[in-house]
C-alpha cells in the first residue's frame, strides 16, 4: 500500500538526507554526542521512511531481510574481530590497540579540552562504525520482519 | 478487596524506595570517585576525545558487547514469532 504522489516525493527528498545525518552520527562518535547505536537508529529511520511511503512490497523487493540480516551480522562479527586483534597483538580483550599508533584513526589525542580531530580515537570509530553497522541491520530488519507478518503485507 | 491490598502494598513499598531520594540535592551525588577519575584520565588511557564514548566503547567495552548480542538476539525472537503469523515467510 503506497502513499499519494506528495508524500513519496518529501520521502525521495528527505531519504538522502537522513542517511547523510546518520552516518555523520555514526563516524562523528567519539567527538561528538551520539555513536553507533544513535547513528544506526537514524539510518534504519530512513529505511523506515521509504516503507512508509512506498509500502512493504515495494521496499521488500529491493531491500531483502537476506541482505539485512548478513548486515547484522557483519556488524557484530566486525564489533567482536576489533575486540579480539587486542588479543592477537598481546594486550587485553578491548584494549585501544590503535591509538597513538599514527595509522588510521591513530593520531594521539591532545590531551585536556580542544576541539577535536576526526583522526583520533583508536578503535573506538571502528566500532562505532560496526556497531551502526549492526544496528542499522537489526532495526530495518525488526520492522521488516514486523511488516510481513501482519496484515499490512498482504 | 485483594486489588485494594495489592495497590497498597505497591503503594507503600514505592514510599520506602523513595523515601531516602528525596532528601538528595540535585547534582550533589555522595561519591563522585569514579566521574572525576573518568574526567581527568580518559583522554591520555582511551585515546579518545569524548569521555561517554570513551566509557562506553573501551572503559565498558564488555557491556557493550552484551548490548550488541541482546540486539541480535532481540531480532532473532521477532523473526521467529513474525515468521509464522502468515503463510510462513521466511
Amino acid at each position: 500500500m503506497r502513499m499519494s504522489k506528495v508524500v513519496r516525493t518529501a520521502a525521495d527528498i528527505l531519504f538522502p538526507f537522513v542517511l547523510i545525518f546518520g552516518f555523520y552520527i555514526v563516524v562523528h562518535g567519539h567527538l561528538t554526542p551520539g555513536g553507533g547505536f544513535q547513528g544506526g537508529a537514524v539510518i534504519a529511520t530512513a529505511i523506515v521512511l521509504l516503507i512508509a511511503a512506498y509500502g512493504y512490497d515495494a521496499i521488500a523487493r529491493r531491500i531483502t531481510k537476506d541482505a539485512l540480516r548478513n548486515t547484522e551480522a557483519l556488524g557484530l562479527i566486525a564489533f567482536i574481530a576489533t575486540a579480539l586483534v587486542a588479543l592477537a597483538l598481546g594486550a587485553g580483550f578491548f584494549y585501544n590497540w590503535l591509538a597513538g599508533t599514527g595509522l588510521l584513526f591513530g593520531m594521539p589525542v591532545g590531551f585536556g579540552p580542544n576541539p577535536g580531530d576526526l583522526n583520533t580515537g583508536g578503535t573506538i570509530p571502528l566500532m562505532n562504525l560496526a556497531v551502526g553497522i549492526e544496528v542499522l541491520g537489526a532495526l530495518s530488519l525488526i520492522v521488516l520482519y514486523m511488516l510481513s507478518g501482519t496484515q499490512e503485507a498482504a | 478487596m485483594k486489588r485494594v491490598i495489592m495497590a497498597a502494598t505497591v503503594a507503600v513499598l514505592l514510599a520506602g524506595f523513595l523515601a531516602p531520594v528525596i532528601g538528595l540535592d540535585f547534582g550533589e551525588p555522595a561519591y563522585t570517585d569514579m566521574d572525576e577519575y573518568f574526567v581527568q584520565h580518559g583522554q591520555e588511557q582511551t585515546g579518545g576525545n569524548n569521555i561517554v564514548t570513551d566509557v562506553v566503547f573501551d572503559f565498558r567495552g564488555f557491556d557493550t558487547l552484551g548490548e550488541a548480542t541482546v540486539l541480535f538476539v532481540a531480532v532473532l525472537g521477532v523473526g521467529l514469532v513474525f515468521r509464522t503469523l502468515r503463510g510462513g515467510e521466511t
